[in-house]
């Protein structure tokens, strides 16, 4: 089987320092990885890499097998959700971020997608309307996450997606994620918590200095 | 009429003046003494230097050499523009293309309509008016386009990351830049003759002519500004937004 996404001795500078080094690896459609590591290890610059927000300084990521320098970023992107750590939300009403994919997309919003996507989040459809000011940190995450779902994504990348999250809206997202990986979607999740790394993943990532120190396998 | 007609002695007295300005700051200590003087004596010698060179210039009555004093002045605005958006790429030359779209397009609009003829000493003028303005809004432009380019960083990319092209992800940006740019001209114009009489209708009436004759030509620099500024803070902010991606759409 074509990996989905594959790393081959991939480098990543920022000026001198190397923040990722020498990574190789192999994600396949479907993979449900938990990405571990210590603070400014280089998880995140991982999923940057990932969705192509960076290039690799050196070596080649191949997406499906095509070289990732030959793809069309945004055409490429559009397939991948990624949630950043710290969710950034603009505009001013809940509605502007639900209704701009759709607007990059030149389609109108799909009003049963948003709600249906609502629900799963337990969410209520009238956060719509709602000023983004208003929201709290949690709120904010789960709109993130709504917004980066409204089309399925085949990849989906989480960076602590859960980190601003109470014990039981952590549950109703991580049930979502883990319903969306057995629709196929693949999914790489940076998170500090080990009990929730280990919880649903099939592999488990651990990058350390910028290194891969251990892929292991859960299940 | 009284026409105002400075001579040489009252411009001395005048410059008493400077003294006041030297006065307070030896005794408030403010420390400017020697800027004021350095201020001064250039104001004076570049006056008088531009003095003479325009004199040359409006007996020579050649359109060619009209155009070039005005696109040399388009590249010093350029130039100075250009100062003040460090990190544009080619900020030189989107200055020198947006302030001489602007500046052409109003001065086009200007002679063909008739309110000013293609003479030096009325295109030279009225373009140096234009074009430092068109300056003054690109230098804003580019402070906030290049401030919202590291301040909202995150905004951008997680835009790109749901797939908006490089337009759609800085389109907010770009537009507040355009603002930003405009806004002092529109204030201006708001405040016109409640504020301040401007120094082209000031010094219309001081050579003589009737303040109604010289509020019409105010009302031809405030609609010439105002047009200008768009179409320079326009070309300028669509122009420089690409350069702070690289060809992988990728924000720099």
């Amino acid at each position: 089987m074509t990996p989905q996404i594959a790393f081959h001795k991939v480098f990543y500078r920022s000026g001198e320092k190397a923040i990722l080094k020498d990574l190789s690896l192999e994600i396949f459609p479907g993979d449900y990885i938990s990405v571990v590591g210590p603070s400014g290890s280089g998880k995140s610059t991982f999923l940057k890499l990932c969705c192509h927000l960076i290039s690799p300084t050196e070596g080649s990521i191949l997406i499906n097998g095509a070289d990732v320098m030959k793809l069309d970023p945004a055409e490429l992107r559009k397939k991948i959700g990624y949630c950043f750590q710290t969710p950034v939300l603009f505009g001013r009403t809940v509605e502007d971020n639900l209704s701009y994919p759709y607007r990059i997309r030149n389609r109108k919003m799909d009003g049963g997608r948003v709600n249906k996507l609502f629900s799963l989040f337990q969410m209520d459809p009238d956060y719509l309307k709602h000023e983004i000011v208003n929201l709290s940190g949690g709120e904010k995450q789960r709109i993130a996450l709504i917004r980066s779902l409204l089309f399925q994504p085949e990849v989906l990348l989480l960076d602590e997606a859960t980190s601003a999250l109470d014990p039981e809206n952590t549950l109703i997202v991580e049930r979502v994620i883990r319903t969306l990986n057995q629709d196929g979607v693949t999914v790489l999740w940076i998170t500090h918590n080990p009990e929730q790394s280990r919880k649903y993943a099939g592999r488990l990532l651990a990058i350390e200095n910028g290194e891969i120190k251990s892929m292991e396998a859960l299940k | 009429m009284n026409e105002a007609n400075i001579s040489f002695s009252s411009l001395m007295i005048a410059s008493l003046l400077v003294f006041v300005s030297l006065l307070f700051s030896y005794f408030q200590k403010l420390k400017l003494e020697k800027e004021i003087l350095v201020s001064v004596l250039r104001a004076v010698v570049q006056l008088i230097a531009v003095g003479y060179v325009l004199q040359y210039i409006f007996g020579l009555e050649n359109p060619l050499f009209t155009t070039l004093f005005v696109l040399l002045m388009t590249f010093n605005a350029s130039h100075n523009a250009a100062k003040r958006g460090k990190g544009i790429r080619n900020g030189l030359l989107i200055s020198f293309v947006s302030i001489g779209a602007g500046t052409g397009a109003t001065l086009a609009v200007l002679v063909a309509s008739g309110a000013i003829r293609y003479v030096p000493n009325q295109i030279i003028p009225v373009g140096g008016m234009i074009i430092s303005n068109a300056m003054v809004a690109l230098g804003l432009c580019y402070r906030q386009i290049t401030a919202d380019f590291q301040s909202r960083r995150d905004e951008i990319e997680t835009k790109l990351s749901l797939g908006a092209d490089i337009l759609p992800s800085s389109i907010e940006i770009i537009r507040d830049s355009i603002r930003t740019g405009m806004v002092p001209t529109i204030d201006s114009a708001k405040t016109l003759g409640i504020v301040s009489l401007p120094g082209m209708m000031t010094g219309l009436i001081l050579a003589g002519t009737s303040p109604v004759q010289a509020v019409r030509y105010q009302i031809m620099v405030t609609f010439m500004l105002l047009s200008t500024t768009a179409v320079s803070s326009f070309l300028a902010c669509y122009l420089c937004y690409r350069g702070f991606f690289n060809d992988r759409k990728q924000l720099l």
